[in-house]
């Protein structure tokens, strides 16, 4: 390849925000026609890095070049004058507007009698097209669309942006394995016409399926820049997390606990639970000490089957029996009182109480369970949290420091903290590693085998396949909405296992 | 939280609306004392009463000290409850045809609060049924209950301004206790027992909980309907009860004018006392603070000769005024001033 | 509950998501006009129960005094509808029709000529307007706590230019703006009128649409409404737009002073108290959500022609107590916001 001149240029860029220094002396070059992956675990400064580039935030030093030109951001709209487009991870478009209206958006053709709104939805379908999404009546409310396709036309604001230079912040997280193709499809064409392309992710394996080059990030220092065939994933994974790959082993190696008793009579047992748009009728069986891992894409029913067990949402059928004895699981609160609680994978609008302290999140739930009348006593109080931290190693060990300015990973401790607090029989578990750092992944998968040796029932739930093979005694399954198979954990169910049955029932659903 | 420096410490507290609230009452007192040195003399009566400009801020300020406070809980939560002035309105409403149709004992006086509050228990739960089961936004129902509570009031008098007489009530309205003014002390005896209710049960941090975020609090099993429930029925029986002692004193409700527009100035003393309109974290103490600002305010206007209909105009200055110190941009340019020049050192 | 709506969402190809909006495109129908739809449904069956049981309803003369007393209650609505659609509020309203009225009606007096009052009375309804848009964006101060210091410190001022009642002088040129025209003159008094005002009104409510439906800043508008932050993100001008759409409703709360002025002929410190409030609720019983994003102007006159309807049709009616006023303004607001809340229901 020959040398281009970078798109994008961002030089010794520093961003200090009170007592953080976010970004120190980072730079980022951008080239036409490639996708640079950016790089770093939670905290190394990726988003801030992105903000500065989009011009979110103003940074203190450093300079950011665009086409050559030194450029001056001062909000978003400057930095699409400028050429750049961003996609954030959660879809930042207007639900309340039809589709046409969000792809058309401060771009609107207009005629002397004000927008052409004929115009405007031929201009949408056109760039929609584009993307493959030519068959959508763009006259239709935004709302109607699932979040993937979402995420697809705020791209398509990108391409009638014309814009030279594309971010795409995490625009996998929610997408199966088909929109990431359909996704990647669009990335490549859009390379190919000369857009340079900033994505990030945290799946490897879509980081080196679509990369030309990547930056690496950490703690807000650069790490290095490679091209994607000068670095494999180990040596990537080390500078990411400033360990050698060897700790990393370490700590994969608390695989394989030993096999535990499973008692005849199940804990809890399910049968035809279902929920429209959720989950078909299906029958489940938990038993106490064991840890049972649901497996399955995002939306495929294994986050609404959980939230069945624990009342967040209401079963259109079926029963669930605990101890022999059918229960009436109307709420969370009833699912407390019967011992279940639940971990949502959304940390942050169905975990953490942000205004409130460590201490005050770590009692909340007992505290509901108890009633507001019989308050906690303060000393108690200070017990649980207390317990908590030294329990989890949360960090700062403030119990008297709002959670909201904890890091995800800390935040996820006190959470498993305040659900633990409630000593209950059954743990429900959604993805409770995610987006949080490799040392508090650990801490995390030590609690969950440690909760199941002293008897205690554990819903594991994760995209990471491997993780839920390493942790799980009996494997459940999950495909559009139904169960498809539970497995016995052993050595011979992998990961590969799982995909396969995954990809088995598609096939058979094809010969069918 | 480790060892603070004097200044910081002198920085967190200029930071709470609590001081500023307290700073402004004062200024206001100073300013009326230039133009009278006596203002704040407060002397005996021969009836053993104490009057004197202060006492009478304390006795304007208990009823609106009474609806600010069930409005700091309504606020809490996220909500807002702009009925508690019709609130009030309906509790004098309903105390006057009561005494007015009693024998004017002790017993009959009772009944008539009994009633009052029972009645305005009911307003309250029909706006917590409505936001808590409905799921009606709190401004569109309470405004509802506005709308349709005064209305109830006057046909309760058919219309009518009714008076009535009623000794014991005169006395919790106008009397004093060891100098103060009985219904000031029924205001800070139900400040303490709020207080007391919120803070040693978990109301108070449930109440927070579902005000900062009402989709984790239902995950944590907290069971927000019924807290909701709760604080509009609280704040609607203070609304009655602020309602008799405000007409008490003269022992007539006005259906047109008792209680007007007063949900605004509880609202008011709310913001001032620290509590975020959006919700969540809550200080009764600063509601209390900020329904006496507003009462002081009220008394300075008339005692400095101006109209006592151009009192809001002053409203306005402090609201504006407040709202300004904390405003982020004026806080960040305030302390970039005070920064400036040690970050110079630390970049050479 | 949302998560799991998203989640199903996103699930490759669910098929009961894909029946439903096949359905609704099937039927042709966008359910964000359904509330409005509703509200002129409503107009219509009570202007039609009104001649039914009423009788001389439907005919020119009541239908024209039904607008002309409206014109500028229209104005009103219309002009909150901006800062609604937006997801603010604006409480001032009714106080600068106060301030804007009494000041004009003053300088009239004082020798101005119609043309410089009138403009200065707009002026002032501008200039309120950009202080509530400049709290609310320059200094990050909650719409509803920024304009209610706007509310006091108009009603404030009104009150310190003159607590009684003024009159437009006889003879002045101002009055004609109010004057009635004959357009058909129908047997006995059955004319077919309109006023200067009207066509105002009319202007501003024609003008008002095609800004919000044909230009950036109406979209902008709407998108602010929907979500602030995607909005900013997107690159649109939010923060100029946050402040315009306060200086319209002020600009138009002044225009509406101009309009209730000529048409009354006198001006007082305490005229338009509550306006703000009934504005709110036409806006609401329009159609348009309180929370923004979803409504239309048109939708603010229909609810504001129904609110001047009922007390019509009340009237009329002769049996119903003038208690009764407020008591079924809410009620009807209430069964708006049920039947809003029904159909939101629905498209989830």
């Amino acid at each position: 390849m020959e040398p281009r001149p970078p798109i994008v240029e961002m030089r010794g860029i520093t961003i200090e925000f009170p007592g953080v220094k976010a970004l120190d002396g980072v730079d980022l070059r951008l080239l036409p026609g490639e996708v640079h992956t950016l790089m770093g675990e939670n905290g190394a400064g990726k988003s801030t890095l992105i903000k500065a580039l989009t011009g979110v935030y103003r940074f203190q030093e450093g300079e950011l070049i665009v086409a050559g030109e030194p450029v001056r951001l001062d909000g978003t709209a400057s930095a699409q004058a400028a050429g750049i487009s961003t996609v954030y991870q959660e879809v930042n478009l207007c639900e309340n507007l039809s589709i046409g209206e969000n792809v058309m958006l401060g771009q609107e053709p207009r005629t002397r009698l004000g927008i052409d709104w004929r115009r405007l939805h031929a201009l949408a379908s056109e760039a929609l097209e584009a993307l493959g999404l030519g068959d959508l009546d763009t006259r239709q409310s935004l709302s109607t669309l699932s979040l993937a396709v979402q995420q697809l036309v705020a791209i398509s604001r990108a391409i009638v942006a014309n814009a030279k230079v594309l971010i795409l912040d995490e625009p996998t997280s929610s997408l199966d394995a088909n929109e990431v193709a359909r996704l990647f499809a669009v990335m490549r064409d859009l390379r190919d016409r000369g857009v340079a392309i900033l994505f990030v992710s945290h799946f490897l394996e879509q980081v080196y399926e679509i990369s030309d080059r990547l930056t690496v990030l950490r703690n807000g220092r650069h790490e290095g820049e490679f091209a994607i065939d000068e670095i494999d994933r180990s040596a990537l994974i080390s500078l990411m997390i400033g360990k050698d790959a060897d700790t990393l082993d370490a700590i994969a190696q608390k695989r394989e606990a030993a096999p535990r008793e499973v008692d005849a009579e199940p804990l809890l047992r399910a049968r035809g639970i279902a929920r429209r748009g959720a989950i078909v009728p299906t029958d489940l069986e938990l038993h106490a000490g064991e840890v049972l891992g649901f497996a399955g894409l995002l939306g495929s029913g294994r986050t609404e089957l959980a939230r069945l067990l624990y009342g967040a949402d209401r079963l259109d059928a079926g029963t669930i029996e605990l101890h022999g004895r059918p229960v009436a699981l109307t709420s969370p609160a009833a699912a407390l009182r019967h011992r279940i609680v639940f971990s949502s994978e959304n940390r942050r609008d169905e975990g953490i109480i942000r205004d409130l302290t460590v201490r005050e999140n770590v009692v909340l739930a007992v505290q509901a369970k108890r009633g507001w009348l019989r308050r906690i006593a303060t000393s108690q109080q200070r017990t649980l949290v207390d317990d908590c931290i030294a329990r989890f190693d949360v960090r700062p060990a403030q119990p008297e420091r709002r959670i909201g300015t904890l890091s995800g990973g800390n935040q996820q401790k006190v959470l498993l903290g305040r659900w633990l607090a409630t000593d209950p029989e059954i743990v429900i578990l959604d993805e409770p590693t995610r987006g949080i750092d490799v040392g508090a992944k650990a801490d995390i998968q030590a609690a969950v085998l440690e909760l199941a040796s002293r008897g205690v029932a554990v819903i594991f739930i994760s995209s990471e396949l491997d993780e839920v093979v390493r942790l799980s005694d009996r494997i459940v399954v999950l495909k559009d909405h139904a169960v498809i198979a539970t497995l016995e954990n052993g050595p011979d169910v992998t990961s590969e296992t799982i995909v396969a049955r995954i990809a088995d029932a598609d096939a058979q659903e094809e010969a069918a | 939280m480790t060892a603070t420096t004097t200044r910081e410490r002198l920085g967190a507290l200029a930071s709470t609306p609590l001081v500023w609230g307290l700073v402004a009452i004062v200024v206001l007192l100073a300013i009326n004392s230039l133009r009278d040195p006596g203002y704040l003399g407060v002397e005996l009566a021969e009836s053993g009463r104490l009057t004197g400009n202060p006492i009478d801020i304390l006795r304007t300020a208990a009823p609106l000290l009474m609806i600010a406070l069930g409005m700091t809980l309504v606020v809490a939560t996220g909500g807002i409850d702009l009925s508690v002035g019709s609130a009030m309105v309906i509790g004098g409403a309903v105390s006057m045809e009561m005494l007015q149709a009693g024998d004017g004992s002790v017993g009959s006086a009772m009944a008539a609060l009994g009633m009052a509050l029972l009645i305005t228990a009911v307003l309250g739960a029909i706006n917590g049924l409505l936001v808590a089961f409905v799921g009606l936004q709190p401004f569109i129902t309470t405004l509802v209950t506005m709308l349709a509570g005064r209305g109830l009031a006057k046909v309760i008098t058919e219309g009518q301004n009714t008076s009535a007489s009623n000794e014991a009530f005169r006395w919790i309205a106008n009397g004093t206790v060891l100098g103060a003014p009985v219904v000031f002390l029924i205001a800070l005896a139900i400040l303490v027992i709020v207080v007391v209710l919120v803070r040693t049960t978990a109301l108070g941090m449930l109440i927070e909980s579902i005000g900062i975020d009402p989709k984790a609090s239902r995950m944590a099993g907290i069971d927000r309907r019924s807290l909701l429930v709760a604080v509009y029925v609280i704040s609607g029986v203070l609304g009655g009860v602020a309602g008799v002692f405000a007409t008490g004193s003269v022992m007539t409700v006005d259906v047109s004018n008792t209680g007007l527009l007063l949900e605004l100035d509880a609202i008011l003393a709310v913001v001032v006392g620290g509590t975020a309109l959006t919700g969540g974290r809550f200080s009764l103490a600063g509601a209390a603070i900020g329904a006496l600002l507003i009462a002081t305010l009220d008394k300075t206007v008339v005692f400095l000769g101006v109209s006592s209909a151009a009192t809001p105009a002053f409203k306005a200055v402090v609201i504006v005024a407040l709202c300004l110190l904390q405003s982020a941009t004026i806080r960040e340019r305030l302390s970039r001033v005070r920064l400036r020049a040690p970050r110079r050192e630390v970049t050479a | 509950m949302t998560t799991t709506i998203e989640h199903a969402q996103a699930a490759p190809t669910p098929p009961w998501h894909r029946r439903a909006i096949e359905r609704a495109r099937r039927r042709g129908i966008d359910v964000r006009t359904l509330p409005t739809g509703a509200a002129g449904i409503i107009l219509a069956v009570m202007l039609v129960y009104g001649e039914i049981a009423y009788g001389q309803v439907l005919q020119a003369s009541t239908l024209s005094n039904l607008l002309i007393n409206n014109a500028h209650f229209v104005i009103l609505a219309v002009g909150l509808s901006f800062v609604i659609l937006a997801g603010g509020i604006d409480l001032s309203v009714g106080a600068v029709i106060a301030v804007s009225s009494v000041a004009g009606v003053m300088l009239v007096g004082a020798g101005w000529p119609t043309p410089l009052a009138i403009a200065a009375m707009i002026g002032i309804g501008t200039a309120f307007g950009t202080a509530s848009g400049v709290l609310v964006q320059h200094f990050g101060v909650q719409p509803f706590i920024a304009t209610l210091a706007m509310m006091f410190l108009a009603r404030g001022l009104a009150s310190m230019l003159s607590t009684t009642p003024q009159r437009l002088p006889d003879d002045s040129s101002f009055r004609l703006l109010g004057e009635p025209w004959k357009l058909i003159d129908g047997p006995r008094v059955n004319d077919l009128m309109a006023s200067a005002g009207l066509v105002v009104a009319v202007v501003v409510v024609v003008v008002a649409a095609i800004v919000l439906q044909r230009t950036r800043f109406g979209r902008t508008v709407y998108a602010i409404g929907g979500s602030e932050s995607s909005a900013a993100l997107m690159g649109l001008r939010v923060p100029r737009t946050k402040l315009a759409i306060y200086v319209i409703s002020g600009t138009l709360a002044g225009v509406a002073a101009v309009v209730y002025t000529a048409r009354l002929g006198t001006a007082q410190n305490i005229t338009g108290m509550g306006w703000e409030l009934t504005a709110i609720a036409a806006v609401v019983i329009g159609g348009t959500l309180l929370t923004g994003g979803y409504g239309y102007v048109v939708g603010s006159v229909i609810g504001a022609l129904v609110l001047g309807l009922m007390t019509v049709l009340i009237t009329r009616d002769g049996g119903v107590p003038p208690e009764m006023t407020t008591i079924i303004t809410g009620g009807i607001l209430f069964v708006f916001v049920m039947l809003q809340r029904a159909v939101v229901r629905r498209r989830r």
